[in-house]
């Protein structure tokens, strides 16, 4: 490729390196709070209590629906107003957990409906409690035809992290604008980003597949 | 809203059967499935459940296990299980109050509905250690005696998708017993198995029968089977019982003209 | 200040800005819908030719992310000879994006197409192009509505990070807003409301009624 600079690529790429980990660290931490929060919220919405219900499906809805960038900005910059000061870490954890709490949420619900009725039958037959029931029973059965939907949002987080630069987060984007604005030369960092991007998330499909199989094998359901 | 006071808070025991339905109505919306009910079944008896699809048949068990009534009270064992005395009376149960009321109760259902991430030892033990809070020792030499009984300890390390449905029916059943029930509910067990298996599963149930003093409600569309081990055969139609007697009489001699269209239908089809 | 004096004063850059999204919104829907068309077709052919630059095209812009993408269009594409305006490098990235999304709903709504209608048109000695044309993708564009639903809203969202390359969309005015006023609190709340109420009360909608359209054209009301 013309103008392409080899030197400057291998200058760059140590720095590159090391965002790459801020970028997984921040993918993971996001993704962590997702996986619990989204629980919650999946069961709030199977609650007996109408209100709740309503009320959790309407901020899913309302999450779901509304841009993530916009929310980091709503978290960073909300806080401060009303006394409570968040580092950009946190609060961009905070959003990205949240934004993909919501879509996780979905996922466990449709994993919880793919569960046969007669289990919950059988468990009412033994005289289970209700959180028996969700956590002995109706879970490990609705977690391997989720895994897919959760693995895709595993990846989905993971280019979404970007955003968090905004605020000022220092993962790949960051580092690559940081870069770009000290050397004046965007094709090279810019490049290397979206190749890291790449070489991460291609071959993840392949990897949740095989983790997915091994689940459902360890259950004795394969 | 139902007047309960006429129902009493405990049976006396000088006429208490294991199982009371007393009025009971079932409504699915605007739909009567039973209307107002009344049946005893005393302790140790078996009685066979039969009847056309829509008789309401299956809706007997389920209301003892899975579902509200919309009038009338059941009672088990002299306790009544749909209601709760409160303040001198009776009122709707709550979930609490059902989930404890029912332990006495076991069922076995036509899908078998074993549950798939576990063994067949650990279907059997997972009630007695969650439920009953049993030592996981005590647990397991109780789960692995009944499916020795049943004729599965072979197979206990097996999940259910490596058995076959007559197989997963023992485990069912065995899964049911280890909860030490007073009661055993039927749900058409035989009807989703593959003929020639129906008759492993025939055989466990008989030796039940024989060997337990246990009370049994099944429904089935087998008419041979139920009247071979049947104390009593109740006859559904329209939600009401229609006619009920010991086997030899309600197959040998119908009073009813329901009951024979029904039982000739049921004989021209086999 | 109350929040009615703070609409009042910044209600014309709510409005501003929400048209410009508004604008971004349909020009990215209308190419994204054409890109999706054009891959996902290309990906069902036969021809190595023709499917493998469909595939590498759906792989780099599903396995990167859209803000990468943005960037590279509006600050590296330049030293290629290529400079966009950055209204059109912001529908254009966010097109190409959404697209290779959308050309694996397309591939998969024609294969859920049963085999007995490709045999039937072959039948009738139908051309290869009325063949998709007037018998396939009718029915495959019948399956395929409810997850393009979905996707419309995220192509939506996906609107918001054009505001990075100084686009003056909703995004950009909030952030603008909240730089001048300080009031955080309001300036995103609204701008999140306003994607609210475009995504649940048109997008949406629309998407419902186009399901109903459909499914009656196809007689399956």
């Amino acid at each position: 490729m013309f103008d392409w600079k080899w030197d400057f690529t291998f200058e760059i790429l140590p720095r590159l390196g090391w965002a790459t980990l801020n970028t997984l660290i921040a993918a993971g931490g996001g993704y962590a709070i997702a996986i619990v929060l989204g629980l919650a919220l999946a069961l709030a919405q199977r609650s007996p209590y109408r209100a709740l219900t309503l009320v959790v499906r309407e901020a899913v809805e309302f999450i779901r629906s509304t841009p993530l960038v916009l929310q980091i900005f709503f978290v960073f910059y909300v806080g401060p107003q009303f006394g409570i000061r968040l580092s950009p870490w946190t609060s961009g954890m905070i959003a990205i957990g949240l934004h993909y709490s919501a879509y996780l949420s979905e996922v466990y619900r449709g994993g919880i409906e793919s569960v046969p009725k007669g289990q919950w039958e059988a468990c009412r037959s033994l005289s289970m409690s209700t959180s028996d029931t969700y956590f002995r029973i109706i879970i490990p059965q609705a977690l391997p035809p989720a895994l897919a939907g959760m693995g895709n949002y595993l990846v989905g987080i993971f280019k979404d992290t970007p955003m968090l630069s905004v605020i000022g987060v220092a993962e790949l984007m960051h580092a690559a604008n940081a870069i770009g604005s000290e050397h004046y030369r965007f094709l090279e960092p810019y490049t290397l980003v979206g190749i890291i991007f790449l070489a991460i998330s291609l071959p993840s499909a392949g990897l949740i597949r095989t983790f997915e199989a091994w689940v459902r094998k360890r259950l004795g359901m394969s | 809203m139902e007047d309960y006071s006429n129902y009493p808070l405990q049976l006396d025991a000088t006429d208490r059967p294991m199982v009371r339905f007393q009025n009971v109505t079932k409504r699915y919306g605007a739909l009567t499935v039973l209307d107002n009910l009344n049946l005893d079944v005393a302790e140790g008896e078996m009685i066979s459940i039969i009847g056309p699809s829509g008789s309401g048949k299956t809706t007997v068990l389920r209301m003892l296990m899975l579902e509200r009534i919309q009038g009338g009270v059941i009672y088990v064992d002299g306790t009544p299980l749909t209601h709760e005395a409160k303040g001198g009376k009776l009122v709707e149960a709550s979930e609490r109050y059902l989930r404890k009321a029912r332990e006495p109760i076991g069922m076995c259902f036509q899908h078998f509905n074993l549950f798939p991430h576990f063994t067949a030892l650990q279907n059997c033990m997972e009630g007695p250690v969650q439920v009953l809070g049993l030592s996981k020792k005590e647990a397991r030499e109780r789960s692995e005696e009944l499916l020795e009984m049943v004729g599965m300890i072979d197979k206990k390390d097996q999940h259910p998708s490596r058995l076959s449905g007559g197989q997963q029916q023992r485990v069912a059943i065995a899964r049911a017993l280890a909860m030490r029930p007073k009661v055993m509910l039927l749900d058409e067990v035989t009807s989703a198995l593959d003929p020639e298996v129906i008759g492993e599963v025939t055989e466990v149930i008989k030796k039940l029968v024989k060997e337990h003093n246990l009370t049994i409600m099944m429904v089935t569309h087998q008419m041979g089977f139920a009247a071979d081990i049947s104390d009593r055969v109740c006859f559904f139609y329209g939600g009401r019982i229609e006619e009920q007697g010991p086997p030899k009489e309600l197959f040998g001699n119908p009073q009813k003209e329901r009951t024979q269209q029904f039982l000739s239908a049921v004989k021209s089809a086999d | 200040m109350t929040y009615w004096e703070f609409l009042s004063e910044n209600g014309g850059r709510f409005f501003d800005g929400t048209l410009t999204t508004a604008a971004q919104f349909f020009l990215s829907a209308i190419f994204a819908i054409l890109f999706a068309l054009i891959a996902g077709l290309m990906k069902l052919s036969d021809n190595v030719f023709v499917r493998s630059p469909a595939v590498v095209y759906i792989e780099i812009f599903r396995g990167t992310s859209l803000l990468v993408q943005l960037y590279w269009i509006f600050f590296v594409l330049p030293l290629f000879g290529i400079t966009l305006e950055k209204f059109t490098a912001g529908f254009i990235a966010v097109s190409m994006n959404l697209g290779a999304y959308g050309a694996e709903l397309v591939r998969g709504g024609i294969q859920s197409v049963p085999k007995g209608q490709w045999e039937a048109a072959y039948s009738l000695s139908m051309s290869p192009a009325k063949r998709m044309w007037r018998i396939i993708l009718p029915q495959a564009l019948v399956n395929m509505l409810p997850p393009w639903g979905n996707l419309l809203i995220e192509l939506l969202k996906a609107t918001a990070l054009v505001s990075l390359i100084s686009v003056a969309d909703l995004m950009f005015e909030a952030k603008q807003i909240n730089g001048s006023t300080f009031l955080s609190a309001q300036a995103f709340g609204t701008a999140l409301i306003i994607y609210y109420i475009f995504a649940r009360l048109i997008v949406t909608p629309f998407m419902r009624w186009m399901e109903r359209v459909m499914a009656r054209k196809m007689g399956r009301v």
